[in-house]
């Protein structure tokens, strides 16, 4: 039986918000009978990107990852449904009935990852539903996977047994594997969104003029013990990725054939630049 | 013979297409009047009565006919009215008084109209699809768009997926790899929010009256900008609007109405300003504005002295450059550049999937941009962040260590420049005593001096595309600050070293030189659409011999340039100088308000409503609407917002979604040639139209229609013609006819131009003027007599290479703001402007939004305010956004999503904060061109929280002798915001807060 799977890779996603606006597109004005009523214009991101901001100018990445409702297979909203107000189809997605669900505010509570909204005005929880409506009527891919210009957003319908081989494949992920929901949507890339770095430039001077220094060589050093080592790029970078926030300090050693050594010392609250570490002063 | 044969003809052609059209029979029951086609030569012709719905005829002549069809002779009559149509001839029989046509407007256009409805009445349009839905195609600023329709409403508007009958993508071979674009087109975010747009609260849906306002008695002109609304008839507007033209002519003369527009409108080839609008302006006989090049600023008024190309304001070639970057290039330098939020202006992602290509093939980028840039975010790589306005000394920086360091093209510099050993010299500090040095430009640019010494080695040592603005050949950015001028010269310069257009070094950032057909014709909205205006569009070039149609020529040779109009309308007076892109010199020719024996303006027909929030210093504008030598406004405008509420009269436009128009994605032409080459398909689409106008709005086309049909002009302006048929022509004089059949075109709606074999794919941008070679790239320019000695040799220049001393800024002499060597000059406004750096620390730049594009997409109430990064919903209002660095935001207090008031000597502006390390500190962004205009007091001198950020930005001219705005040169300070709502030292004469918006009825 193949089913709907969204994979999303956010590496590639860069918040030109045509997800959200499309999906906006589609429920605005419209009800679309047993799969969505109206969505409000405003207030609700059945579709939304979330934005991660790391480091110090100049060593700054920003990361992007849309979330949306997971069409869980364990999904902790349909056990506080009531009147089966919401169904599993199938194909895997996931539908609140816009006319059993009424009055059904628990249904939002209930959701972990936020993605279930209130409809104040039609007294509903409405979340995103996979366009099923439009997949019903052979469209090949949801609004959001055909608006979106860098193909961050993918939609497959595979059997479970080859969802799980691309996942092992291509390394996806569950965006919040601490829910254990089974969720049918998978993330890519999501290094940058979890993980902070420790960055800096090494520099030295010649002849009283200062330049960057290519290919010395960076050892990052957790309570004496070697963590990482890497080389400086032509602008004297280096940047050490994947640490966890809060995890306390860390020593960075540099060395250079042709000058002296030098250290520095970071705390790594979130992402830190620690500057130019000079060589040789 | 054939005369009457014809005439007889057609009174069965309407008698058939009444019995086979319910809605033909509808039409005829409209008017009762009698036509009468007449032979003057020998007076004999044939009548048509149209009584009740029932038309009757006869050979011979009736009196007293409403309509009066004048043919010179029978054999004139028999062949302009044997089908099919030749408009060609038909409008020499016109212009030679061969035809003519006698009538009231409402019954000559009804009767013409008429007869046209005999040929489009059974079009069929649109495919039918699931759900009872018909789907539709129409055009946004950021791409084409399929439109779902059930029930006479849009159900969706999503970008176009190819089906299988449409042609194969070109395909590029690069590194081992085949690179091949994805059969669809792309939808910028200001397209996929179309329908939000459309069905807005905020659109005129009805004429509407200031309350305040009455022409023949008190206009209370003091209160535009306060005063409400009161719905009125069309025949009320029609009436006040065709007594004020009348009035104001006669009381003061040419010259006294203004007919003034902004810079882009809503998609399509006949409803384009420049099509319906200069036709209806040069009908009317008005001044107008004229435009800065603006986005291009630095390249028209600087680069273009070192390398030519005024034809493209400045800019460079384009071709081939996908193809060379992906096979060629080691390294892109994106200098401020930030594609994937420019979108190529009407590009939507076309280039995105190429720069992901990029990536893929791991071209490496840097990155120069005060903000660490969407496209920086994106693509990765180094970052460099230059204080704003102090690019050209990094610039300068890099070519002293190019210099010497010995890493430029010495042999290229040889052959192919000129100027040199002066621009060595000046570099190199030995004609100031200043070296250009790194440590120099780190003084000014903030930039480490060795990171400067690492990019320039890297640079002179891989072969390198510079990014050069948002399209990578030129765009917004750093070209719209006070040294514009000097950085897009720098840009040239550096290129000019590193030889430009060898093999992977050239402009670029993969945005164009798509290997697309070229040659396939389809106008571009610039090439004038029916304007028949061949002085002021790019008419005269093809489209006017493909599609014959009635010139048009404005008698009123006043002209304001655009940035000045203000003090034009304020002070009686302003001198600027307009573009004129024929040749390098055009732009050396001031003109100057008023034209000599010509009033100065008293009216103003404003068509769209976006100079406040995309002018500097906005708020001019706003007290200029106050002034009383403006003695009526009237505003032609879709929505209810910015400056359409100091209009006295609004009448209601509609979206090109509800009428007929024809297009091509990101197509200009004219001063835009070849803009397509960013795509990677050239899509042609039909704008069908889609539903009904909302409410009583009308097109463009029938409001100037209806203004025109008061002043008996209704014939010359439409030649008896309604859109639609207009979109026929359209379509038979370009090259569709030959690939499809307009009955498919109709229905279907699109068209994919197929791509060209690899032989016929243009040769790369300069690669024949690096090896010396005659041009051989696709574009007409310069022209001919441009070049010095021989047709296709060399650049536009005087010497015919790229001149490190411009020769023609050298011969005009009179700006010392641009030198003929491109010397540094900080910026007047900026970390250098004692005085004012003191009050105002902080650098505001404000880059060309992301999610709307200008005004369009922004407020409105539609789908984009609920963007995190466009607008943030605060206590119920959704507040423009604000950028600053964490240091700045903790020493004032300020923490994220806080309300904050910037302000200068100009104005101030609430904005809502975002906290971010994307900037240095001391630097503020914010993106221009909020649609929203919320000044909380008096207009024009109090605090605005509608996110208007241009009421900071400086009006002067980057340099006196330009007329080029510089929105990037602005000091400002930023505060909590306290809820004031008064300009500090700005005490305007008390008032009442305006009224809230009329509540209009829903768009339904």
């Amino acid at each position: 039986m193949s089913k709907w799977n969204m994979i999303v890779d956010a590496a590639k996603c860069e918040n030109c918000g045509n997800c959200y606006l499309s999906t906006v597109d589609e429920y605005t004005g419209n009800d679309h009978p047993g799969v969505a009523a109206e969505m409000p214009l405003h207030g609700h991101r059945w579709i939304e990107i979330l934005k991660r901001e790391r480091g110090q100018a100049p060593m700054v990445d920003v990361t992007y990852a849309p979330v949306m409702c997971n069409h869980c297979d364990d999904a902790p909203c349909m056990e506080a449904a009531e009147n089966g107000a919401i169904a599993k189809r199938a194909d895997g997605i996931v539908i609140i009935d816009p006319v059993k669900s009424k009055g059904q505010r628990q249904i939002v509570d209930a959701c972990p990852y936020g993605a279930v909204y209130w409809n104040e005005e039609k007294e509903i929880p409405q979340a995103w539903p996979f366009d099923a409506h439009l997949l019903d009527q052979g469209w090949k891919h949801p609004r959001c996977v055909q608006s979106c210009p860098t193909g961050a957003l993918r939609a497959v319908k595979v059997d479970d047994a080859e969802m799980a081989r691309i996942r092992r494949e291509e390394g996806l992920e569950d965006f919040r594997p601490d829910l254990d929901t089974r969720p049918r949507v998978h993330y890519k890339n999501l290094g940058k969104y979890r993980y902070e770095f420790i960055g800096g430039t090494v520099a030295a001077a010649r002849d009283g003029i200062e330049d960057c220094v290519e290919g010395a060589e960076v050892v990052l050093k957790y309570a004496g013990d070697e963590l990482a080592r890497t080389a400086t790029d032509n602008y004297g970078d280096f940047r050490f990725d994947g640490l966890r926030a809060g995890s306390g300090v860390y020593a960075i050693e540099v060395s250079h054939p042709d000058f002296p050594g030098a250290s520095a010392q970071a705390e790594l609250g979130g992402s830190t630049y620690v500057g130019t570490i000079a060589l040789g002063s | 013979m054939k005369f009457s044969f014809v005439l007889y003809a057609l009174l069965w052609v309407l008698r058939f297409t009444a019995w086979r059209h319910p809605a033909f029979r509808e039409r005829l029951k409209e008017r009762n009047l009698t036509a009468q086609f007449l032979s003057q030569a020998d007076g004999r012709g044939r009548w048509f009565r149209f009584q009740d719905g029932r038309i009757h005829s006869g050979a011979g002549v009736k009196d007293n006919a409403e309509v009066l069809l004048i043919f010179k002779n029978a054999d004139i009559g028999g062949r302009l009215l044997m089908p099919p149509i030749d408009h060609l001839e038909q409008i020499e029989a016109i212009k030679n008084f061969q035809l003519m046509m006698e009538g009231e407007d409402e019954d000559t256009y009804w009767f013409a109209v008429t007869v046209m409805m005999t040929q489009h009445i059974g079009w069929k349009y649109g495919t039918p699809v699931e759900n009872g839905e018909i789907r539709y195609t129409s055009h946004t600023n950021g791409g084409p768009v399929f439109v779902y329709v059930k029930d006479g409403r849009i159900v969706r508007i999503t970008p176009i997926e190819f089906d299988d009958e449409d042609p194969q993508p070109w395909e590029i071979e690069a590194r081992g790899q085949t690179f091949r674009p994805p059969r669809r087109t792309t939808l910028a975010p200001h397209g996929q929010t179309s329908k939000s747009l459309i069905y807005s609260k905020e659109r005129n849906l009805y004429p509407m009256k200031r309350v305040d306002f009455d022409p023949d008695g008190e206009r209370n002109i003091q209160n535009r900008g306060v005063s409400g609304y009161e719905r009125i008839s069309w025949e009320e507007a029609l009436d006040i609007v065709e007594a004020e033209i009348k009035r104001v002519n006669r009381q003061y003369g040419p010259g006294a109405i203004m007919v003034s527009r902004t810079s882009h409108h809503t998609w399509g080839n006949i409803g384009y300003y420049i099509s319906a609008m200069n036709r209806f302006a040069n009908i009317l006989g008005a001044t107008t504005t004229t435009l800065n090049p603006d986005s291009w600023e630095g390249w028209y008024w600087g680069a273009m002295h070192h390398y030519g190309h005024s034809m493209r304001n400045g800019a460079p070639e384009i071709y081939g450059l996908v193809e060379d970057c992906l096979q060629e290039c080691e390294m892109i330098v994106y200098w401020s550049s930030d594609p994937e939020v420019t979108n190529g202006v009407y590009g939507s992602f076309e280039g995105t999937v190429r720069r992901q290509w990029a990536k893929d093939l791991g071209i490496k980028s840097v990155h120069i941009d005060p903000y660490l840039n969407e496209s920086a975010a994106w693509v990765g790589g180094k970052w460099f962040a230059p204080r704003p306005g102090t690019s050209p000394a990094l610039a300068h920086a890099i070519t002293h260590v190019w210099m010497t360091e010995d890493l430029y093209d010495k042999e290229y510099v040889a052959q192919r420049t000129t100027g040199f050993e002066k621009w060595r010299d000046y570099i190199l500090g030995q004609e100031d005593g200043e070296a250009k040095t790194p440590e120099w430009a780190e003084a000014e640019t903030g930039v480490p001096a060795k990171d400067i010494r690492a990019l320039a080695r890297e640079w002179g040592s891989k072969k390198t595309y510079l990014a050069a603005g948002g399209m990578g050949v030129t765009l917004g950015g750093a070209c719209r600050t006070s040294t514009g001028a000097q950085w897009a010269r720098a840009m040239v310069c550096l290129m000019a070293m590193q030889g430009l257009g060898k093999p992977g070094v050239n402009f670029g950032n993969l945005q164009f030189g798509s290997p697309i057909d070229y040659s396939f014709y389809f106008p571009g909205y610039a090439e004038g659409g029916f304007s028949g205006d061949l002085a002021n569009s790019g008419n005269a070039i093809s489209l006017y011999q493909r599609m014959p149609h009635l010139i048009s020529m404005n008698p009123v040779q006043q002209t304001i340039p655009r940035l000045k109009l203000p003090e034009a309308i304020m002070d009686g007076k302003a001198e600027g100088y307009p573009i004129d892109p024929r040749f390098i010199e055009g732009q050396f020719f001031p003109v100057r308000y008023p034209s000599p024996g010509h009033s100065p303006v008293r009216m103003m027909y404003k068509y769209g409503g976006s100079y406040i929030s995309t002018q500097p210093d906005s708020n001019r504008y706003a007290r200029m609407y106050n002034s009383e030598s403006l003695e009526f406004v009237v505003s032609q405008s879709i929505w209810h917002e910015g400056e359409v509420r100091f209009a006295d009269l609004i009448l209601p436009a509609c979206t090109n979604f509800e009428r007929w128009d024809i297009g091509e994605w990101a197509s200009p032409q004219g001063y835009g040639y070849d803009w397509i080459g960013q795509l990677n398909h050239r899509v042609i689409t039909m704008q069908h139209p889609t539903i009904e106008p909302l409410g009583e709005s009308k097109s463009d086309f029938s409001i100037f229609l209806e203004v025109l049909k008061r002043l008996g002009h209704s014939a010359y302006y439409s030649e008896g013609m309604t859109e639609r048929d207009w979109v026929k022509r359209m379509f038979d004089a370009s090259d569709l006819p030959r690939h499809i059949s307009w009955k498919k075109f109709l229905r279907k709606g699109y068209f994919v131009v197929p791509a060209e074999p690899k032989s016929n794919w243009p040769r790369t941008a300069y690669r024949w003027f690096a090896e010396g070679r005659k041009k051989d790239v696709p574009e007409p320019h310069p022209l001919p007599g441009s070049y010095g000695e021989n047709f296709r040799e060399g650049l536009q220049t005087q010497s015919g290479k790229i001149e490190f001393e411009a020769e023609s800024l050298k011969r005009y002499g009179q700006d010392p703001e641009r030198p003929p060597l491109n010397k540094y000059i900080p910026s007047w406004e900026g970390l250098g402007t004692a005085g004012l750096l003191e009050k105002y620390p902080l650098q505001l730049i404000s880059p060309h939004a992301r999610y709307s594009f200008h005004t369009n997409g922004d407020g409105k109430d539609s789908a984009t305010n609920d963007l995190m990064d466009h607008r943030v919903e605060i206590d119920g209002y959704y507040y423009w956004i604000a950028r600053l660095n964490p240091e700045d935001a903790a020493a004032r207090g300020i923490g994220e999503n806080d309300l904050i008031k910037l302000h200068n000597d100009r104005g101030a502006v609430v904005c809502a904060a975002q906290i971010t390390n994307r900037l240095l500190p001391g630097v503020v962004h914010c993106r221009q061109a909020a649609a929203r205009y919320d000044p909380m007091g008096k207009p024009g001198y109090s605090v605005d929280r509608g996110g208007c950020i241009n009421n900071l930005t400086p009006a002067r001219s980057q340099s006196l002798k330009t007329h080029s705005a510089a929105y990037n040169a602005c000091l400002i300070e930023v505060v909590k915001w306290n809820g004031e709502t008064g300009l500090d030292g700005v005490t305007p004469a008390a008032r009442p807060a305006p009224e809230p918006a009329p509540e209009l009825a829903p768009a339904r």
